[in-house]
């Protein structure tokens, strides 16, 4: 038998020590549609409870928008459940056309191309538009469907200090040798919320001849004053020559990523990304639902405006409390614990107070970084989070963690 | 300490720790396992190195554990440096 009683023992015992260091992590059921509050089993054969989210990536409430549902099902009806076939044999519907040229339109971009995630998109560009003559240079907190790509390339590859714009140009200035230079950067960073300098990144990339490479999915359809993104806000729309980004967050939040960008880069993509080659095409009910959500939010800005608003009272809210948040724009705001066992004691406590959080903890951030990353969505109303404020200021006060900040938190709990 | 450390925990200093970061680090600080230096960010040490001294250093050379110490880098730039 190839799996033994020793290598079962093997994994149970690396399973184990996940748990002893307070490492694992439990999945929750639910028994729901996403949405600002939603049923949860937790723990696993308990009874369902109805709480409060604020940990969703659906930023803008469209996940189980009526019009986007039934956008959907007409997709089904008009173009199928699947299409058995990558996108270059016979897995390229007419549909599939018109979304990449929504896309185009709404980024401000010159082509698109879908891709099964954007950890597929990620995972495939460096490799068909780099080789080993040329350089990637990547903020040291990009995302780790960054890194993956980064390691499937033949380029050289090195880092920068977080949003650190001298450390970034001594790296440019040292790689003037190589062929092509590429800046990879988050647009809005996934674990602490801040967002990248793109109009200096920018700056420095056409001063030393390089391009720049932005992963926007935490960003694309509510960041800047029409949600294209991190680089409408910074000032650079069409200054960017790769956006990768997500239909699987604001926009839809189902499933499907992008390669949007230079004309070029983007057909190189479609001539050799493996997982483009590779991996099966996007579904026909995804695309049905994805144009449907372009279109509602490229007629008007309500919702990224209301999530705007949202974010300004739910980080007010926070901070008036006491608790240790990283400072930002965007609607990702975690609440910093660094110690792994309290991010869970808490998330756990709030659960049993109907406010929906996890606890993220090494390897996701790094040791001593752990943290309660709450999200605001469009979808929720004040009531929800007065309620959510009012759970997080009872099992703050619980902790004593209220008022203290980084330094004092890691002498009473540790890192 | 000999210039060598010197120069190597320098350039480690400036080129992995943030400004506010107010660690320790000596020369056997675990650097790649301690969390300061990650694989990735290993290469531009590695760069440094081979253009400082003028040496070659063999990818199955470059391992994390190589380079987890100043004082397990010196021990292997000085190992090239011999040959």
């Amino acid at each position: 038998m190839a799996y033994s009683e020793k290598a079962r023992e093997s994994y149970r015992t690396e399973l184990n020590g996940l748990r002893a260091a307070g490492l694992f992590k439990e999945e929750r059921y639910i028994h729901a549609p996403q949405g600002a509050e939603i049923e949860v089993e937790f723990p696993v054969g308990s009874s369902t409870k109805k709480v409060i989210n604020m940990c969703a990536n659906n930023y803008l409430g469209l996940s189980s928008h009526p019009d986007v549902i039934k956008a959907a099902h007409e997709g089904l009806d008009y173009r199928g459940y699947g299409m058995s076939s990558v996108r270059f044999i016979c897995g390229t519907q007419d549909t599939h056309r018109l979304l990449e040229k929504k896309l185009t339109e709404f980024l401000g971009t010159e082509d698109t191309l879908l891709f099964p995630s954007c950890m597929d998109a990620n995972a495939g560009v460096f490799e068909a538009v780099l080789n080993e003559q040329d350089v990637m240079i990547a903020d040291r907190l990009v995302h780790a469907s960054i890194v993956d790509g980064m390691r499937l390339c033949k380029a050289m590859q090195d880092t920068y200090k977080h949003s650190d714009m001298a450390h970034l140009e001594e790296k440019l200035q040292e790689h003037q040798d190589k062929r092509h230079r590429m800046v990879i950067t988050d647009g809005v960073f996934s674990m602490d919320g801040d967002l990248a300098k793109l109009d200096k990144i920018v700056d420095l990339a056409e001063k030393y001849d390089a391009m720049v490479f932005v992963d926007d999915s935490h960003a694309s359809g509510f960041i800047g004053k029409t949600g294209r993104g991190t680089h409408e806000h910074c000032g650079v729309v069409g200054k960017i020559d790769i956006i990768t980004t997500t239909l699987g967050k604001a926009l839809g939040g189902a499933s499907g990523g992008c390669v949007s960008g230079r004309a070029e880069l983007v057909e190189l993509c479609r001539q050799k990304a493996r997982p483009y080659l590779f991996s099966n095409t996007v579904a026909p009910v995804i695309v049905a639902g994805a144009i449907k959500v372009l279109d509602l939010i490229s007629k008007t800005t309500e919702r990224r405006d209301k999530l705007e608003q949202n974010t300004i009272y739910w980080r007010k809210l926070l901070k008036d409390a006491g608790f240790d948040i990283k400072e930002g724009e965007s609607p990702i705001v975690p609440v910093m614990l660094y110690n792994a066992k309290l991010a869970q004691d808490i998330a756990r406590d709030l659960f049993a107070e109907g406010i929906y959080a996890v606890g993220f903890f090494f390897p996701v951030v790094p040791k001593g970084q752990a943290r309660i990353r709450t999200q605001l969505s469009a979808a929720h109303e004040k009531h929800h989070l007065d309620r959510a404020i009012e759970a997080f200021t009872k099992v703050g006060k619980k902790y004593g963690i209220l008022g203290l900040g980084k330094k004092e938190i890691i002498e009473k709990y540790g890192m | 300490m000999d210039d060598m450390t010197k120069i190597v925990l320098d350039y480690v200093k400036k080129e992995y720790l943030e400004e506010d970061d107010d660690r320790e680090l000596n020369e056997n600080t675990p650097l790649i396992s301690g969390g300061i230096v990650d694989s990735f960010s290993m290469v531009s040490l590695k760069r440094f190195l081979e253009k400082k001294y003028n040496i070659q250093i063999p990818d199955a050379d470059a391992s994390p554990e190589a380079f987890d110490t100043v004082n397990s880098i010196v021990a292997l730039v000085n190992r090239f440096l011999k040959k």
